[in-house]
C-alpha cells in the first residue's frame, strides 16, 4: 500500500517548487518513501503557525507625534532612518524566505505581495502590511481583505485618506475592484463610486493603527451590484465576495502563480467552486497540491522561475548569507523586482515577462556570481586545465558581492548523490540535448563545480 | 511562428552570434543608412495632469474646478490668446517659439479607461478599450519591419509591452556596459555552442535560449555603439536624464536603432499635486532642452522626431487631496525640425462638455498621431502596425 501511494521525487519536487522554494537532496530523500497526503499535510502543518517578522525598532522610541510635527530637522532624520528599516526589512524578509519554518506560509505570503499590492516608505506601516499578509495568507480571503483595507500602508498608498464623504477619491476602491477583487469589466464607473462612498473616512494613526473618522464617513444610501443599504467598507467587501467571479478571480491568480501561465479555465473554475464555498485560502490550497492534475507532466519544470524564487532556490542547495543589503537589492534591481517596491499597484507580471534580452543573461551569471565570483569552470573531460581560468581571473577580480556560501552544508546534504543524481536533484525539467550533451562532455570532478554549472543552465531558470 | 520564419530568425541569430565579423558588416550598413529617421517616445507615466501643463489661462470653468490648483494667469507662460505653458516649461516654450515643438489637444480614445495599468497597455498595444492585445505597436513594428531587436531600445531595467512582438522583442539597456559584460561569459558561450534549435519553440525553455541568443549578440553591438558616442551637454542630474543621455550618446554613434522608448515616473498627483507636478514638468523640460540641443550639436535632430505622451489627464475638478485623480483626453507633444503645424494643432476641447466623469472628452484618436508617424516619418505601412486604418494628421 505504502509504495503505491508514493510519490516520485519529480512530483515532490514539483510540489516544492511551487508551495516554496525548491529543495535540497537530504531533505527529498526523506520525503521519498511518504505518500501525497502525508507530504502535502506535513506541508500545511508546518504552516498553521504564524511567526511575525520583526525588526528592533527601539531607535524610535524616544520621539513623540508632537516633536516629529514641530521639528522638520528630526522628520528628516526620522525618514531616513526609516527608509534604511524598509531596506533592512527587505533583507530580512528575503533571510525569512531562505530560512523558513511556515514554508508555505511564507511562499503564500510572497503570493499575496503580488496580488495586494502596495508600497510604503514607513517601516512601522510595511512591517504592520507584511505580517497583515503573513498571518492571513492562509486564512479566509474576505477577513484578508478587510484587514488589508484597514492597513495604513493601503490607507496611504491607494489615497482612502484622501476619500472623504464631500469629496470622494476613487483610488482604492477602482483596485479594490479592478485588482483585488473582481477584475477589470465585471464592474461599472458607478459601481467605483459608490464603493468609494462606503470607504470615506477611513484614516490611520502615526503609527498605523486604524482610524475610522466618522465625521468624513458618507452615511448615506448606496447601491452596489443591486444591494442598496447603508454599507460599510467591510460590508461592501462581503458583497462583492457573494460573486463568484470574485473567487474565480483569485483562483485563476493562484492557478497562474502555483500552476501554470497558460490558463485553463476549467481548472480555475474546479478550483473557484472549492473556494467559492467559504473562501477558506488553505482549503483551496489543499485541494489544488492534493489534485491529481497538479502533477500533471505538462506543468512540471515548464514555470519560469520569478527572481526571488530563483534566489530563494539557489540557497535551498547552497545556503548562503549576504554581508551587505545592497548587494541584495542590486541583484533585485536588476533582475526586475524588489521587494517591498513593486512597480505599480497591478505588481509584476510575472511568467514569461521575467524574461526578456536584458535580464536572461544576468540570470544565468546570477548562481555563479553568488557561489564563485562570477566564475563557471568549463573544464572538460582529459584536459589538465581550464582554458578560460584565465579569463575569469582577469574579468572577475573585484568582488561582484560579498556572501558568505556555505558549501558545507551543500556538500552533507548531497553527500550521497552521484553526479547523474545531482543533476536531477537541481534541475526540474528534461535537459535539453545541447545541454546533456555540453554536460557530458564536462569534467566531472568537483560536485561544487558541477552544482555550479547545472544552475548556470537555462534550464534552471524553470521550475 | 511559422517555421520559415522560426528558421529565418534562428540561423540569423546563431550566424550573429558566432560569426566574429559582424559587426564590421554592420557599420558598412549604417554608414549606408545615416540619414534615416528615428523616433523617440517618451511616456509621462501616471497620468500627466495636462490642464496644469498647458493651462487654459481665460477660461472660467477650469478656474472654478480647480480653486486652489489652477495656475495663476499671471504665471503662465503665454502662447496663445487662450493657451500657456506652466511655468516649469520655460525649455519647451523656447521650441515653441521656434516652431520646434507641436502640441496636440485632447488626444484619446473611445470608452476611456482610467486604470494606469490597462490605459497604459492601450496606449502601448493600440487597442481598442475593450480589446487586449499581447503585443506593443511598435513590437509589431519589429515584426513587420525589424532586422534585429535593437531596431527599438528602452532604456530602462526592463522590457515594456510597447516594445513586445509577436516575433521580435526590442531590447531593455539600461546601461550598455553592464549588458556587454554579462554576455561574453565563456560556459555560457559553450552552452549556446551546444544548443540546436530543437527547442526555439514557443514553450518557455525555447523562449529562454532565443532571448539568450538575441541578448549575446545584440549587447555587443550596442556596447560597440555605445563605445562611440559621445554627451556634449550639461543635462541636470535625474534619473530621466541619465536614459536621455545614454540615448543621446547611442544617436550620436549612428546605432541603427529606429525607435526608443522611455519614460519618466511620478506623474500620479492625487494629493499634493503643486509642489510635486511643477518639479516633475521642470525636470522633464530641462532633460528634454539638453537632449535636444545635443542632437543638434550632433546634427541628429534633422532626423529625430520626439513624441511625449502619458496614458490619460486627469479630472477637471480637483479632490480633496489638493491633487487630481484620473482623467481621460490630454495633450501630447510633438518635438522635431519637420512640423508641418508647429504650435498648437487644435483647439482645447469645451470645458463645458465633459463626459460622465467629468473628465476632458477626446477630439483625437491616439491612433491617428501613430499612424501618421508610421506612414509619414517612419515611411511604413500604418495599417500593417496598427491592424486597421486610422485617418492621418497633418503635422509631420
Amino acid at each position: 500500500m505504502v509504495l503505491l501511494n508514493m510519490m516520485k521525487q519529480k512530483d515532490i519536487q514539483h510540489l516544492y517548487w511551487r508551495a516554496g522554494f525548491g529543495i535540497n537532496a537530504r531533505d527529498l530523500n526523506r520525503l521519498k518513501h511518504k505518500s501525497k497526503t502525508e507530504i502535502v499535510n506535513a506541508l500545511f502543518h508546518k504552516s498553521s503557525t504564524s511567526t511575525d517578522l520583526e525588526l528592533d525598532l527601539s531607535e524610535f522610541k524616544n520621539y513623540t507625534v508632537a516633536n516629529f510635527k514641530k521639528d522638520a530637522t528630526l522628520r528628516e532624520k526620522l525618514n531616513q532612518l526609516s527608509a534604511k528599516k524598509v531596506k533592512d526589512y527587505n533583507k530580512a524578509w528575503i533571510e525569512r524566505m531562505m530560512n523558513p519554518n511556515e514554508l508555505l506560509r511564507e511562499k503564500m505570503t510572497l503570493f499575496w505581495a503580488n496580488h495586494f499590492v502596495c508600497l510604503n516608505r514607513i517601516i512601522f506601516f510595511v512591517q504592520n502590511y507584511n505580517n497583515t499578509l503573513r498571518s492571513n495568507a492562509l486564512g479566509n480571503f474576505g477577513d484578508f481583505t478587510k484587514a488589508i483595507s484597514k492597513q495604513a500602508a493601503m490607507i496611504v498608498y491607494l489615497n482612502t485618506k484622501q476619500n472623504l464623504k464631500e469629496k470622494p477619491n476613487e483610488n482604492f476602491s477602482r483596485e479594490l475592484l479592478e485588482l483585488f477583487t473582481l477584475g477589470v469589466g465585471n464592474y461599472s464607473e458607478m459601481d467605483i463610486k459608490q464603493v468609494a462612498r462606503a470607504f470615506t473616512g477611513y484614516n490611520n494613526k502615526p503609527r498605523g493603527d486604524f482610524w475610522f473618522r466618522k465625521q468624513f464617513h458618507d452615511y448615506g444610501l448606496k447601491t452596489i451590484f443591486g444591494h442598496s443599504g447603508y454599507f460599510s467598507g467591510d460590508d461592501v467587501i462581503d458583497i462583492i465576495l457573494e460573486q463568484k467571479q470574485c473567487a474565480r478571480f483569485i483562483c485563476r491568480k493562484i492557478y497562474s502563480f502555483f500552476v501554470n501561465d497558460t490558463i485553463d479555465e476549467e481548472r480555475v473554475e474546479e478550483l473557484a467552486t472549492v473556494f467559492y464555498k467559504d473562501y477558506n485560502i488553505e482549503t483551496v490550497m489543499q485541494y489544488l497540491f492534493m489534485s491529481d492534475w497538479f502533477y500533471n507532466e505538462e506543468y512540471i519544470g515548464t514555470k519560469v522561475k520569478s527572481p526571488i524564487e530563483l534566489l530563494v532556490g539557489i540557497t535551498t542547495s547552497v545556503p548562503l548569507e549576504f554581508e551587505k543589503n545592497i548587494d541584495l537589492l542590486k541583484i533585485q534591481k536588476l533582475l526586475g523586482q524588489i521587494l517591498l517596491n513593486p512597480p505599480n499597484v497591478a505588481g509584476w507580471k510575472g511568467g514569461r515577462s521575467w524574461i526578456d534580452n536584458n535580464t536572461i543573461m544576468l540570470r544565468l551569471k546570477l548562481p555563479s556570481i553568488l557561489l564563485a565570483n562570477g566564475n563557471i569552470s568549463t573544464k572538460e573531460k582529459g584536459q589538465f586545465e581550464d582554458h578560460f581560468r584565465r579569463y575569469y581571473s582577469k574579468t572577475n577580480k573585484n568582488k561582484f558581492v560579498e556572501v558568505e556560501v556555505n558549501w558545507e552544508s551543500f556538500d552533507k546534504n548531497y553527500t550521497n548523490s552521484s553526479f547523474d543524481e545531482l543533476r536531477h536533484q537541481l534541475i526540474v525539467p528534461e535537459l535539453s540535448h545541447g545541454a546533456e550533451t555540453y554536460l557530458n562532455a564536462l569534467s566531472q570532478t568537483s560536485k561544487r563545480d558541477f552544482c555550479v554549472q547545472l544552475m548556470s543552465l537555462p534550464e534552471y531558470q524553470m521550475c | 511562428m511559422d517555421r520559415r520564419h522560426f528558421l529565418k530568425q534562428s540561423t540569423l541569430a546563431s550566424s550573429l552570434f558566432f560569426v566574429p565579423n559582424f559587426i564590421k558588416a554592420f557599420e558598412n550598413i549604417a554608414t549606408t543608412s545615416l540619414g534615416y529617421k528615428r523616433l523617440v517616445i517618451i511616456q509621462l507615466a501616471g497620468g500627466n495632469d495636462g490642464l496644469n501643463t498647458i493651462i487654459p489661462f481665460n477660461n472660467d470653468i477650469y478656474y472654478r474646478n480647480r480653486p486652489t490648483l489652477a495656475i495663476k494667469k499671471n504665471e503662465v507662460l503665454k502662447a496663445t490668446d487662450e493657451l500657456g505653458f506652466h511655468s516649469s516649461l520655460l525649455p519647451l516654450k523656447k521650441l515653441y517659439d521656434q516652431g520646434q515643438l507641436t502640441i496636440i489637444n485632447n488626444v484619446g480614445y473611445p470608452n476611456p479607461n482610467r486604470s494606469h495599468f490597462r490605459s497604459t497597455d492601450i496606449w502601448q498595444t493600440a487597442s481598442n478599450s475593450n480589446q487586449y492585445l499581447q503585443t506593443g505597436w511598435i513590437g509589431r513594428y519589429l515584426d513587420a519591419y525589424g532586422n534585429k531587436p535593437y531596431n527599438a531600445l528602452e532604456i530602462d531595467d526592463s522590457l515594456s509591452l510597447v516594445l513586445k512582438g509577436h516575433d521580435m522583442n526590442g531590447i531593455a539597456a539600461k546601461n550598455p556596459l553592464v549588458s556587454f559584460r554579462t554576455s561574453q561569459d565563456p560556459y555560457l558561450k559553450n552552452v549556446l555552442k551546444h544548443h540546436q534549435d530543437e527547442h526555439l519553440s514557443e514553450h518557455n525553455l525555447g523562449y529562454l535560449y532565443k532571448s539568450m541568443i538575441d541578448a549575446s549578440s545584440s549587447s555587443k553591438y550596442i556596447f560597440e555603439k555605445y563605445k562611440l558616442g559621445s554627451i556634449n551637454q550639461n543635462y541636470p542630474n535625474s534619473e530621466f536624464s541619465g536614459q536621455l543621455k545614454t540615448m543621446a550618446k547611442l544617436i550620436g554613434s549612428r546605432i541603427e536603432t529606429k525607435i526608443f522608448f522611455s519614460s519618466m515616473n511620478g506623474f500620479d498627483t492625487h494629493a499634493r499635486q503643486p509642489n510635486k507636478h511643477a518639479q516633475l514638468l521642470k525636470e522633464y523640460a530641462e532633460c528634454i532642452e539638453a537632449f535636444v540641443l545635443d542632437l543638434k550639436q550632433q546634427g541628429t535632430f534633422d532626423d529625430t522626431l520626439i513624441l511625449t505622451f502619458s496614458e490619460f489627464g486627469r479630472r477637471v475638478k480637483q479632490n480633496a487631496g489638493n491633487g487630481t485623480d484620473h482623467g481621460a483626453a490630454s495633450n501630447l507633444f510633438i518635438i522635431g525640425n519637420s512640423l508641418k503645424t508647429a504650435g498648437f494643432y487644435n483647439d482645447l476641447a469645451s470645458l463645458n462638455d465633459l463626459d460622465a466623469n467629468g473628465d476632458l472628452k477626446y477630439t483625437v484618436d491616439f491612433r491617428s498621431v501613430y499612424a501618421t508617424i508610421l506612414n509619414t516619418w517612419l515611411a511604413v505601412e500604418d495599417e500593417t502596425i496598427l491592424n486597421r486604418s486610422f485617418s492621418k494628421l497633418d503635422f509631420i
